[in-house]
């Protein structure tokens, strides 16, 4: 990748004369690419700014946790006395993008696939706009219609898993009324228009002549979807389904009103059929007990921990895509 | 291998767009037909139609037949994908499947016919690359992503492609319109070759090619733009070279129109 130096090649072309017309900008070239510059700089600034905040404001609290960070259940973070441990936050947290992503990865990808390889033009247009819609939906709708409207109807469902895998801790109960369970298949609901936009965009560029070329081949439809679209679009569906996990991570509100709390003191537990609670709805919950920087400290610990987690599943997602670039 | 193509009385729609009208041919096998004409005159199109790439566009259709020995091509029991299966093509632009490797490439037809054994994909893929004369340029880079050639390269490749599920009849529509001088060359030499096993029709704009390589050539031209393209005439390559029936081939061939 070449950098942006906001002069063009041209500028290096010797002259009439002879000579290179060195240091001689042209002045829209200098705005663009400065404009371009500057913009990239505050993003990056944007984003080590925030990891600044959260570690310095996190650090003095975890020196002060007087059980372990990484492996404890406990949330207590009384000022003078801080016990506050990750484990069950960051299980619930994974639970649920997990649960998700498992539904909305190839339901979205299924749908791009649809929208541009199989449906007939008159409908690819308004579905597309349809499934656009869904992400326009406020999350404290998606909220209050999972706990209220969807839940109910899982209810059966989720007792017969509990009575035929409840040895299995996946499935543990007591079953509560609003479980990791139901806020995965919501999530999935509120990722999947992005997922199934960009999915969609990249397979639309899919070359003719690659499509062609597979036909000419022999292939059936999906033969030709499997040599020449997927392959092409692999590298946007993993940056799709990154945005995904990204917006499920942090998922609050809707989070916060379906899954029900946990009576605090609970040891840990596995169980996709009970409640919890995730790094974003820990914070949200308990917000109005921002009072004591120490306090405080605790919670902003929990966000540099989501901070991280988006961090490495990208850094994952990249490792993937450049693995065969040159195949790209 | 090889088989004889007869096509009688051909339309060719695009939607309610008629392109091609009232084409009669006949392609002997193991012998090479050059298509000639000036552009948007339907030879294209009328090359897809034989293997039923042409309805792979949205309202593309035709009436009347096309038959490859005994068998219509355009009965209600044929598929087209196994019409494709027999009838291989090869592209005015180089186009290998980016994400794979030159092995893979070759060996993506054989698959989609379901072959597993390794010894026999392995077998094919050199036969099939030393066949497209590509196979000393690049046996000791197969693993390397096939985008990676130059485009004669790549459009040898696309030809070993083709090859590999031994079709009866090969297609090409203007294989060396995106190349330099030297690989068309290789391509002519290979096209030449290729008919010892091969039916071959080949889409050119360049009357030099066609001289050059086809024993019979195939004149198409249209009345005016909008009007659908007809075949003017047909014959050996050396009668319509010098010495056509038609006044309008006359005129195309020495560069009076066209």
């Amino acid at each position: 990748m070449s950098s942006i130096t906001g002069r063009s090649t041209v500028d290096q072309v010797p002259g009439p004369t002879g000579d290179v017309p060195r240091g001689r900008r042209r002045l829209g070239d200098t705005l663009f690419g400065g404009a371009a510059n500057l913009s990239g700089v505050v993003v990056i600034a944007i984003v080590a700014l925030t990891g600044v905040f959260l570690a310095t404001r996190a650090v003095p609290s975890l020196l002060d946790d007087k059980v372990n960070f990484l492996t404890s259940t406990e949330w207590v973070p009384e000022p003078g006395n801080l016990r506050f441990g990750i484990l069950q936050i960051l299980w619930t947290t994974v639970s649920i993008s997990v649960m998700a992503m498992i539904i909305a990865v190839p339901l979205g990808v299924l749908n791009a696939l649809f929208l541009t390889q199989y449906a007939p033009r008159w409908l690819a247009r308004p579905a597309a706009s349809v499934i656009d819609l869904l992400a326009a939906i406020p999350s404290i709708v998606y909220g209050l219609w999972g706990i209220q409207v969807f839940a109910p109807h899982l209810t059966g469902l989720q007792k017969a898993v509990n009575d035929g895998l409840g040895w299995f801790p996946l499935f543990e109960g007591p079953i509560s009324a609003g479980t990791i369970f139901i806020a995965g298949i919501v999530l999935a609901i509120m990722v999947l228009p992005i997922i199934t936009a960009l999915s969609r965009e990249v397979f639309a560029q899919t070359p003719a002549a690659n499509k062609e070329g597979a036909l000419a081949l022999g292939a059936t439809k999906w033969e030709m979807i499997r040599t020449a679209v997927l392959p092409f679009g692999r590298a946007g569906v993993v940056s799709a389904s990154m945005l995904g996990l990204g917006r499920a991570l942090g998922e609050t509100i809707a989070i916060t009103i379906i899954v029900s709390s946990v009576a605090p003191g609970t040891d840990f537990f596995a169980s996709w059929l009970q409640g919890g609670e995730t790094f974003a709805s820990k914070i949200a919950n308990n917000a109005a007990e921002f009072n004591d920087p120490s306090s405080t400290g605790a919670y902003i610990a929990a966000g540099l921990v989501l901070f991280v987690l988006t961090f490495v599943v990208n850094a994952i997602a990249r490792v993937i895509v450049n693995r065969r670039k040159a195949f790209a | 291998m090889a088989k004889r193509i007869d096509v009688k009385d051909l339309n060719v729609y695009y939607g309610n767009f008629k392109a091609v009208e009232d084409v009669s041919m006949t392609v002997e096998p193991r012998s090479v037909t050059a298509f000639i004409g000036p552009s948007g005159c339907g030879k294209s199109t009328f090359l897809r139609t034989l293997n039923r790439m042409h309805e792979v566009i949205p309202g593309g259709r035709v009436e009347g037949s096309v038959m490859l020995d005994e068998e219509d091509l355009y009965s209600a029991k044929v598929d087209p994908v196994s019409v494709r299966r027999t009838v291989g093509m090869v592209f005015q632009r180089p186009n290998p499947f980016p994400t794979m490797s030159i092995f893979d490439n070759v060996a993506a037809g054989l698959r989609l016919n379901g072959v597993k054994n390794r010894k026999v994909v392995t077998e094919t893929v050199e036969k099939s690359l030393r066949g497209a004369n590509l196979w000393n340029e690049v046996k000791d880079r197969l693993d390397k992503p096939g985008a990676g050639l130059s485009g004669g390269q790549q459009q040898r490749l696309c030809i070993a492609r083709a090859i590999a599920v031994q079709p009866e009849v090969m297609l090409m529509d203007e294989p060396c319109s995106a190349l330099d001088p030297i690989s068309t060359l290789a391509i002519e030499d290979l096209i030449v070759s290729l008919k010892d096993e091969f039916t071959i029709v080949i889409v050119t704009h360049n009357m030099q090619q066609a001289a050059r390589v086809s024993d019979r050539t195939a004149f198409f031209n249209l009345a005016a733009t909008g009007k659908p393209g007809r075949l003017i005439e047909i014959d050996d390559t050396a009668t319509i070279f010098s010495n056509p029936v038609q006044k309008a081939t006359e005129d195309y061939i020495s560069g009076r129109f066209g």
